[in-house]
């Protein structure tokens, strides 16, 4: 009897606890997705076709575009109730050439609605002054300047016939310290539009990144004046723009 | 039978004993430098945790230091330009060639302490200790090669594959992997066992003479706002009155932009200052004769001329007396440490 007893204890409780922990797994970690994030590269309304396309700017300068890469990093999701989720080592480079870098996947969202999308145009400055990094922060990728060291941000070369000296295009956009600090985080709109991110769904926000904004918005560049810049203040200018709005949300595939 | 097999079994265990003991021996018997704080110093910038030191990857990075597979035609390594019995400084040198035997436009630098320092280089452009190579490996005048093609060479050298796989446990070698490696090896560079440094921290070996504790009085009133400390350096960067213009090198001004950094130079320390000539971040003065005299009487008014070397009443200086320079160039003598200099384990390896 009295051994019966105990049996039985023993399961109840078994069963009370194994439920219990049942409930706070359910209740603690919500279904998780995955999402998706292509660039498309674009100049102005047409895709951006290295060396062969020849582009104008508002001020109808021509220009041909040889390099444009750039980092995206720190993305950032956000719901309606302001509650946030940041991407862990968000570190992701595009490059022109690369085809596969153009798309990469955000992994264990959390399930939800998500009405906003923020990331940075940049690398941090923590990370600029961490020593020896890898993958998209590797310095052997040729976006990390080694006299006055950093990463550069965006690498954008090409040719102009209104470029002074040799007509060559060189925007390396970089810098970390005031008041020369380049690094802006940008939210491109999402035009109303909600990302749902579902356990047993596969959403996708493709982005236009358009390099004609990189010389129009807040401050005309031209490039008689400005078609050489690694950093410092003019820099800044071409960064403003940037942020300005350099990204754009083309669409959103909810699944 | 059976005994004398198991017996012959024993015989070869003990002779396996044996050889493992010869290993033991073989094994090296020294620690890596520079992995102890000195008791006289500050808390490191670069920590050895950050890094942690082991024989396989120190001597990886001294390979590394003294190989001129770093540049882009072979024959320059770290270790032309710093040499380990001028404290990593270039003897004689006010400018140092690099490839094709192009000249740079600063003087070398000694390389000691760095685990201290939080920006290198004459300008700081350099801000961390595993990305500083970077500079003179891909500068056009000094060793003028890409990084790319380094991991190229690296990973086409059969004894670097091995050694880097034996410490960091994959391939190919990677950037990282070549910067963590250069970085054991240039962390480890640290100078405290100076005769001044047994002084300071009153251990055998630590006396100092009459004029050099007066020099060492005179240092601490007069100069000691900059090469301040244990490390004598605040890490700033100062004009110290060497031209009206500085229309050639910036200084400090090409790394921010800013017009009151015109000029201005790193601080240097001056540990092991005596073995380091020339002097100046151009190379200009000979002897620390000539240095002291251009901070007494030498100086030059530019806008951007540092604040403390302003006297009142008269031009730009520090005033120091003859007796005075006397007694400062004995302490200095003080600073040199020829344990650090004639250290092996910091020697390339033959």
């Amino acid at each position: 009897m009295t051994f019966r007893s105990f049996t039985f204890l023993l399961f109840a409780s078994l069963a009370t606890t194994l439920s219990a922990c049942k409930d706070d797994a359910d209740l603690t970690v919500p279904a998780a997705g995955t999402l998706d994030i292509e660039v498309d590269n674009v100049v102005g309304t047409a895709p951006l076709a290295l060396n062969t396309g020849t582009y104008f700017t508002p001020l109808g300068q021509q220009f041909t575009v040889s390099t444009f890469n750039y980092y995206i990093t720190n993305v950032k999701l956000k719901k309606a109730d302001g509650t946030e989720y940041a991407e862990p080592e968000s570190y992701h480079l595009v490059r022109e050439t690369d085809a596969a870098s153009k798309a990469f996947t955000l992994n264990n969202v959390p399930a939800g609605d998500y009405t906003a999308l923020s990331f940075v145009l940049g690398v941090d400055s923590v990370r600029n002054v961490s020593g020896a990094q890898v993958g998209a922060l590797d310095p052997a990728n040729g976006m990390f300047w080694t006299w006055n060291s950093g990463y550069i941000y965006t690498k954008m070369e090409g040719s102009s016939p209104q470029a002074g000296g040799n007509r060559q295009l060189v925007f390396h956009i970089g810098g970390f310290k005031k008041p020369n600090n380049t690094i802006c985080t940008v939210s491109p709109s999402l035009n109303g539009a909600v990302i749902q991110v579902r356990k047993d769904r596969h959403p996708t926000v493709h982005l236009a990144s358009d390099v004609l904004k990189m010389f129009t918005g807040p401050n005309t560049i031209n490039f008689t004046t400005l078609s050489n810049t690694m950093g410092g203040s003019s820099s800044v200018l071409v960064a403003d723009n940037q942020a300005a709005g350099m990204f754009r949300v083309e669409h959103i595939h909810a699944n | 039978m059976l005994r004398a097999k198991f017996a012959w079994l024993a015989l070869w265990g003990l002779a396996g004993l044996g050889a493992c003991a010869t290993d033991a021996d073989m094994a090296p018997a020294w620690e890596v430098p520079g992995t102890e704080v000195p008791t006289n110093f500050p808390a490191p910038v670069y920590p050895a945790a950050l890094n942690p030191p082991t024989h396989e990857a120190f001597a990886l990075g001294r390979t590394l230091f003294y190989d001129p597979l770093l540049s882009r035609t072979g024959d320059v390594s770290c270790g032309s330009c710093h040499q380990q019995q001028v404290a990593f400084a270039h003897q004689d040198h006010h400018f140092s060639h690099g490839v094709d035997n192009l000249l740079g436009t600063r003087n070398a630098p000694a390389l000691q302490n760095l685990r201290w320092r939080a920006e290198f280089m004459w300008d700081g452009g350099a801000k961390h200790i595993e990305t500083m190579p970077l500079a003179p490996i891909t500068n056009p005048v000094e060793m003028d090669e890409t990084l790319e093609n380094v991991l190229r060479k690296l990973n086409a050298d059969a004894g670097y594959q091995q050694r880097f796989e034996q410490v960091y446990g994959s391939r190919p070698i990677t950037s990282q992997q070549l910067l963590k490696a250069l970085a054991q090896f240039t962390a480890s560079l640290t100078s405290s066992n100076s005769r001044y440094d047994h002084y300071a921290r009153q251990e055998k070996g630590g006396e100092l003479t009459g004029p050099e504790v007066r020099g060492l009085a005179i240092m601490r009133q007069k100069c000691s706002t900059c090469h301040a400390g244990e490390l004598f350096t605040d890490e700033t960067y100062r004009n110290n009155g060497l031209d009206r213009s500085f229309w050639a090198d910036s200084g400090r001004a090409h790394i921010t932009g800013r017009p009151q950094d015109v000029g201005r130079f790193k601080v240097p320390s001056l540990r092991n200052v005596a073995l380091t000539p020339p002097y100046m971040h151009d190379g200009r003065f000979r002897t620390l004769r000539e240095v002291l005299d251009h901070y007494d009487s030498g100086m030059v008014e530019s806008g951007t001329l540092d604040v403390q070397l302003r006297r009142s009443g008269a031009g730009p200086g520090i005033s120091l007396t003859e007796n005075e320079k006397t007694d400062l160039l004995a302490f200095l003598q003080t600073l040199t440490d020829t344990e650090f200099l004639h250290d092996k384990r910091l020697a390339e390896s033959r």
